[in-house]
């Protein structure tokens, strides 16, 4: 059996942003994510360059990994131009394909982005959507937004936008073909297979926990996912 | 006599931009959150500039957003890419244009990928075939659609009807510019000016008249961090790397904010409220917030558009305050009003952030 570590070292976001750290914390300096949590960077990049299974399995299985934003300011001023968010990229790839992100916190917690963004994508061809965007989950959003989603047909009309009909312009229908081709390619490069395992291993979970679980994002399971 | 090093160093980085037969790439945030910015984009294209660019009805999203999240293999992300790419060669056209800089990231991403791991490439066509039938060829020109407004800022302010100067104290009006940050930091070449000095929407501040802010955190992320937003548990991390950059910009006391990144624009506009009502906290000037607009808004404004044709009263922070001061005329009681003057009532005031 390949071990992980080789079959980290398969992946192209690591021959591409894995060139040799020297601990210089540039990395960590700049990250937006080093700012609010203690994630670092510069640290994630040194363990995974040692490419010790035992350090490698515990990062896998770890919160670090999914708490950097990929906004890759990293790249830009890594001096030996490694790339630490691409070895995110990479490590987090590796941790949902064995299944070592059920291990922490913040993995189960991809669950919840795939029953939002991931389901959207399917259904309405887009990553976001205004008819699923409230203020209840995202209460940032604030009055105006409130008015705005409440009274969307009329305001979306007044700003000739092509709301729910079937021509081109801002926030149309995507036609049942282009939903219908999205499908076939998640189908066909492994997405549709992904999404499939994020529900059985929420469901298993919340089944061993007692947690209530359906396929509707009112359950608590994916409450306490998304919001805690 | 020797240039400034700053400037020396954003004529360094140079790109390509296509003149004109644009195929467009819409932005899922963008629509939802700004759904006449695009249309502004499209108008002064085609009606301002006489330029020919296709807004393809059958075009999706290109999955960014849910690749950086860590839900996506990125084998799906990149024949999603190739999925778009086909549909513009079955338009007819070559030179893609897209809205949304998380989008021109990925797709700037996806073409190094397969420049540097052909392998990647035939992979993909050999999934695109079987998953749709369909074959792709790849752009000839890639941009962001900032880049397209930077390359024709000076016929813009040909016909503009308003400068980024005070309209009664006659000064540059102090406007910070924020770069998403896939525009440039990813690949910098692909940038105009590069990722330390981007000039994509400072040079239409200096075109059009305004004076740039220079801060500490200028180049600072404005916090969407994917997941980190799109979780309500780990919504921190947004909000508190935006503040950063507030705090930071607050001395310059900037009369606007503008953006090329839907999200980020997004964000600084909506965690200004956030703050606010949270903190008590506002940036603006009597208890308003700093207005934030995107670069198509600020366009169309110097073009003279009705700031309610564009959809200005969706931001969430006030924005008569730049509106008076460039001397763009409004009419107040039309700001919610929908098609016919048709009332739709009025949104709930904020608590703690003033507006109108």
């Amino acid at each position: 059996m390949t071990s992980l570590v080789e079959q980290l070292k398969s992946d192209f976001r690591i021959k591409e942003g894995l060139r040799g750290c020297i601990n210089c914390g540039t990395c960590t300096a700049v990250c937006p994510a080093a700012t609010v949590t203690d994630y670092d960077p510069r640290e994630v990049v040194d363990t995974v360059q040692e490419f010790k299974e035992k350090s490698l399995i515990d990062l896998l299985k770890s919160d670090t990994i999914w708490r950097c934003g990929e906004c890759l300011s990293c790249k830009t001023r890594c001096p030996r131009e490694n790339v630490p968010g691409y070895v995110i990229q990479a490590l987090r790839s590796l941790s949902v394909k064995t299944g070592m992100f059920m291990e922490s916190d913040q993995g189960r917690k991809q669950f919840a982005i795939k029953r939002t963004v991931g389901d959207h994508i399917l259904k309405y061809g887009y990553c976001v959507y205004i008819d699923e965007v409230n203020t209840d989950r995202y209460p940032e959003q604030g009055p105006v937004w409130d008015w705005y989603h409440k009274n969307r047909q009329k305001v979306l009309e007044r700003l000739g936008a092509a709301y729910q009909r079937e021509e081109s312009g801002a926030l149309r229908k995507i036609p049942d073909e282009s939903l219908h081709n999205l499908k076939k390619i998640f189908e066909e490069t492994g997405a549709a297979q992904r999404f499939e395992m994020f529900e059985q291993t929420a469901r298993a979970r919340a089944l061993k926990e007692g947690i209530d679980f359906d396929y509707t994002n009112d359950c608590e399971y994916f409450k306490r996912l998304y919001e805690d | 006599m020797k240039k400034p090093v700053a400037n020396s160093n954003w004529q360094s980085y140079q790109k390509e931009i296509a003149d004109d037969h644009y195929y467009f790439a819409r932005s899922c945030i963008r629509q939802n959150v700004f759904p006449a910015a695009e249309d502004i984009f499209l108008n002064i294209l085609r009606n301002e500039l006489s330029k020919d660019i296709f807004d393809d009805a059958r075009q999706t999203t290109c999955t960014g957003i849910a690749y950086h999240s860590g839900i996506l293999p990125f084998e799906t992300t990149m024949t999603v890419v190739a999925h778009q790419f086909a549909l513009m060669n079955e338009a007819g056209y070559e030179n893609f244009v897209c809205s949304c800089v998380t989008s021109f990231g990925i797709y700037s991403e996806v073409l190094e990928s397969w420049k540097f791991f052909p392998d990647t490439l035939n992979k993909t066509r050999e999934s695109l075939k079987r998953s749709t039938g369909k074959d792709f060829k790849i752009p000839a020109n890639l941009v962001h659609a900032s880049d397209v407004i930077f390359k024709f800022r000076h016929e813009i302010q040909s016909r503009a009807k308003y400068r980024l100067i005070h309209s009664k104290t006659g000064e540059p009006l102090k406007i910070v510019d924020h770069i998403g940050c896939h525009y440039a930091k990813i690949f910098p070449e692909k940038g105009i000016g590069g990722a330390e000095y981007p000039y994509v929407l400072a040079g239409l501040i200096d075109a059009w008249g305004g004076k740039q802010v220079d801060y500490p955190e200028r180049r600072h992320c404005c916090g969407f961090g994917f997941r980190q937003y799109l979780l309500k548990s780990n919504r921190g991390y947004s909000v508190a790397n935006s503040k950063r950059k507030f705090d930071s910009m607050r001395p310059s006391k900037p009369d606007l904010i503008i953006a090329n990144c839907p999200g980020c624009t997004f964000f600084l506009d909506r965690w200004q409220y956030t703050i606010a009502e949270m903190h008590g906290i506002t940036y603006g000037e009597n208890g308003y917030g700093i207005p934030v607009l995107t670069y198509e808004e600020l366009a169309g404004l110097i073009l003279g558009y009705d700031p309610w044709d564009m959809g200005l009263q969706l931001h969430q922070v006030t924005v008569e305050p730049i509106l008076d001061k460039l001397g763009v005329g409004y009419s107040p009681e039309e700001k919610y009003k929908g098609l016919n003057h048709a009332d739709l009532g009025k949104p709930e005031m904020p608590e703690i952030l003033k507006c109108i």
